[in-house]
């Protein structure tokens, strides 16, 4: 057993935030984020099954301001976890470990999020009005 | 210096005699999931502003209904795994650990399951 006392390596409070670390632990989050979604995403078709009075219930909380933060929330997140999944298959195949590399992957994957999120609610509202 | 032998090594089974199983299937329901949720999105995009009866014709569609069903059991599965290492890498207590990693394996089968019987029933009309 471990000492509860002993210093923790790397002393994460005082480590400049680099663009790698911070796109690393976003996994995580994302990802941890994604997994509550999934709450919603069975909702949504338990709703669908309940018939049309709880699924009109459902989809007026979907565009409720509150329903439509958490879905960008989480297109961004889906989005973000999908690029960066796939800069991560690379590096488990062998590619992309030299440092440029792994900063230019990582500018790669946040703007082809952004666009995505932002293309996808684009179409959406446009196709909703 | 390696030890082990190079049977050992190719195997690659380790101690459990399961490896690198859930690195694995980690790394390969994350590739179903690419064309899975991109087409998921695409159709949810298609489906803004339809109301009840567009949305149950929807998930009817046969070859819809399954890919649906596909895509609820992998989502869970993917969760399953990458919660459950988060856990790992996070939760010290080991009791604490071990339930929490069952408590997210019972709700994630549970929430499949009634995710995957939603969509039957609707695609059954029930």
């Amino acid at each position: 057993m471990q000492d509860d006392s002993r210093p923790l390596s790397p002393h994460l409070q005082i480590y400049r935030p680099q663009l790698t670390s911070v796109l690393s632990i976003s996994h995580r989050a994302s990802g941890v984020f994604l997994a509550l979604g999934t709450l919603a995403l069975v909702y949504w078709f338990a709703a669908m099954a309940s018939g049309p009075e709880v699924f009109a219930q459902a989809q007026m909380i979907a565009g409720a301001w509150y329903g439509q933060v958490l879905l960008v929330l989480w297109t961004f997140s889906l989005f973000y976890h999908l690029c960066n999944g796939i800069r991560h298959l690379f590096w488990d195949a062998g590619y992309g470990f030299e440092i440029r590399h792994a900063y230019a992957t990582g500018y790669v994957v946040l703007v082809a999020a952004a666009v995505l999120t932002a293309g996808t609610w684009v179409l959406a509202l446009a196709g909703g009005q | 210096m390696d030890y082990r032998s190079p049977i050992s090594r190719a195997r690659g089974l380790g101690s459990a005699k399961e490896g690198a199983a859930h690195w694995w299937m980690q790394r390969l329901t994350a590739a179903a999931l690419v064309p899975l949720l991109l087409w998921f999105v695409a159709s949810l995009i298609g489906l803004t502003g339809a109301g009840y009866d567009d949305a149950v014709a929807w998930v009817s569609t046969p070859w819809i209904t399954v890919l649906l069903i596909a895509t609820i059991a992998v989502v869970f599965h993917h969760a399953q795994l990458g919660l459950q290492v988060v856990l790992e890498d996070y939760v010290h207590s080991e009791w604490l650990k071990v339930l929490s990693i069952a408590l997210v394996k019972f709700a994630a089968v549970l929430l499949a399951i009634g995710g995957i019987y939603s969509v039957l029933r609707v695609a059954f009309g029930g």
